[in-house]
């Protein structure tokens, strides 16, 4: 990001114009929406939840929504469950953030050197490849298997399931770009390649960059919530909407309030990320526009 | 034909190479020691030392990996050490629920995919577009195993018009088995079908904007033939990609769904395997899971050099 900000004169004379173009979009506004709800429901969960996601009740377990102050009802110990959802919305965003970063870091990286350097193009593809060969939760849940399950594995494993989508797209917007004649150009100059990556080529392939970023995100949080209502995700001890569901699981014929509600924000959060997605995505690529 | 298959079948042999480097690394660096976890707690130091000794967990790692790679050719996945008997009769054991999910799960997603992308991309813009386009992204954007335990509460605990979990086998029926795994078919097809609904749309208006089909048109062919018979099946090819993606999402998203319904299937078995850290069923699985993926999109491949003839003489 550093790069682009390095190029005010481009930027600024851009920029409104392409948001506007953005936000002329109703799917992007309904997206920005949701994401924005979100968001902020995570970074003032401790304000707005009305009670310790943690506490105890038993006395009160069970409860259906409506009853008692418990607006989303009560779990099977007594927790009020919307206050997990809040806290919920924290560590979902939380992990899915650490798992874009990794992904797209990761895979930008990856994409940029295998798009310029054939010779380490021959190898890293090929490792790309076999590592999409898996189907993605399987690969994750077997890392996650033999690493032990903490949020810590959750990114490191999902991120290195969403990595090779990254680096395979980079890849070919790379493959465009190195040959446009503005590369040539740097050359001629005597820039260095690693210049011209850096400095030129990422620049431009950014647009797909960012595009993936937010369907990573979005997978991201599906991943996460698939991981941990199999167990192998986020502990037990700390409110995400994944093992919310494997709890509410045990209690689906008495509690149907249990699962109903953390799965909600789980399909909110997905369904912010992709339409906000779907309208960037159309919004940088002329080409589909109208579809 | 028979050259473009053979050559699909070389370029596949890198991408083969890397899950299995993959898999025996990963239960390479496992915690625990194998040996150890198969004599049980009262074994002495000299017995674990033995059986390290006896199964070449002592050799260096290329050794190790050689020799496990030379088993894997004869399809010895090894033996389970929790279920006392040989990973690939587990795996076999628990593959019926596991097809008979998928490929209903398939049915259903291909079918209502494919059938409210094609109406979409006739009425473009229109009531039915909007429609079938909102619910395919609401329905992209939930998971498949929260959906499943809706349909438990609605149609198992409310309607009581299904079973609430479980597996009825294929030699007790058909039909039977068909039922019992109705909602967790539903469950993942549907969400499947969102995906399938949306590439089908957008490649199905690639392909009715092009010349032909005017051409189709104005020699008079019905709308049906010139949808169904011209534009169809040019915009088949980014379909069947997403349908051999779907098929891997299925493999792996009945994993979740095998737990919701507590179907004896193979991702019953991997989540199982995982939480007794029985290593050997892992790298099994995961590796049955992965060649399974790679022939799919093979045949995949190989179906594009039918549909299109374009492809197979590149």
């Amino acid at each position: 990001m550093s790069i682009a900000a390095e190029q005010p004169a481009v930027s600024t004379s851009r920029e409104p114009s392409f948001l506007v173009l953005l936000f002329s979009r109703g799917s992007v506004i309904a997206g920005s929406f949701l994401i924005a709800l979100m968001v902020l429901t995570a970074v003032l969960a401790h304000w707005i939840a009305p009670f310790d996601p943690n506490a105890l009740n038993i006395a009160n377990r069970l409860q259906p929504p409506g009853s008692a102050a418990h607006l989303l009802g009560t779990d099977e110990f007594g927790r009020d469950v919307l206050s997990r959802v809040i806290h919920g919305a924290r560590t979902s965003l939380a992990i899915g953030i650490a798992i874009v970063a990794f992904a797209v870091g990761i895979g930008t990286l990856i994409g940029l050197v295998t798009g310029f350097y054939n010779r380490v193009d021959m190898v890293l593809s090929r490792i790309m490849d076999g590592l999409m060969s898996f189907p993605g939760l399987v690969l994750a849940i077997a890392m996650t298997g033999v690493m032990g399950a903490s949020s810590t594995t959750v990114v490191l494993a999902l991120g290195i399931v969403y990595m090779p989508r990254v680096a395979r797209i980079i890849r070919s917007a790379v493959l465009v770009v190195r040959e446009l004649s503005y590369v040539e150009a740097c050359f001629a100059l005597g820039a260095t390649r690693f210049y011209v990556l850096f400095r030129h080529v990422l620049p431009n392939v950014m647009s797909p960059i960012i595009i993936q970023a937010t369907f990573i995100f979005s997978y991201a949080v599906l991943g996460e919530a698939a991981l941990s209502f199999l167990g192998v995700g986020v502990p037990p001890t700390q409110p995400s909407w994944g093992n919310m569901l494997a709890e509410a699981r045990t209690f689906i014929v008495l509690a149907w309030w249990m699962a109903l509600f953390p799965g909600l924000a789980i399909m909110i959060t997905v369904l912010g990320l992709n339409l906000f997605g779907d309208g960037l995505r159309d919004a940088l690529d002329p080409k589909l526009k109208g579809r | 034909m028979i050259f473009f298959i053979m050559r699909r079948l070389i370029t596949l042999l890198p991408t083969l190479i890397v899950p299995l480097f993959l898999v025996f690394t990963l239960l390479h660096l496992s915690p625990g020691d194998p040996a150890a976890v198969m004599l049980g707690a009262d074994a002495t130091a000299q017995q674990v030392q033995a059986l390290r000794e006896q199964l070449g967990l002592n050799d260096p790692f290329l050794v190790q990996l050689f020799t496990w790679l030379g088993r894997m050719a004869t399809l010895d996945l090894g033996d389970s050490i929790f279920l006392r008997m040989p990973v690939m009769d587990a795996i076999l054991q628990r593959l019926e629920p596991t097809i008979m999910l998928t490929l209903y799960a398939l049915t259903i997603a291909v079918v209502v995919g494919m059938v409210s992308g094609i109406v979409a991309a006739v009425n473009r813009n229109g009531v039915l577009d909007q429609v079938s386009m909102t619910v395919a992204m609401v329905g992209v954007s939930m998971p498949e195993f929260w959906f499943g335990l809706m349909l438990i509460v609605v149609f198992a605990v409310e309607f009581r018009l299904f079973p609430v979990a479980g597996y009825t086998p294929l030699d007790q029926g058909f039909w039977a088995c068909i039922w019992s795994l109705t909602l967790p078919a539903v469950s993942v097809g549907l969400v499947q079908a969102g995906f399938i609904a949306r590439i089908t749309r957008s490649s199905m208006l690639d392909v009715i904007g092009e010349d032909f089909i005017r051409t189709a048109r104005a020699k008079g062919l019905p709308s049906r033939v010139v949808i169904l018979r011209h534009a169809l099946k040019n915009a088949l090819i980014p379909v069947l990609t997403v349908i051999g993606i779907t098929f891997a999402v299925l493999m792996g998203g009945a994993i979740a769904i095998e737990t919701v319904f507590n179907i004896p299937g193979i991702g019953r078995l991997l989540v199982n395997a995982v939480a007794r850290r029985d290593y050997p069923v892992i790298q099994g699985v995961v590796l049955f899971m992965a060649l399974t993926f790679i022939f799919i999109n093979l045949f995949v491949d190989i179906l594009y050099g039918f549909i299109d003839p374009r492809v197979k003489n590149q």
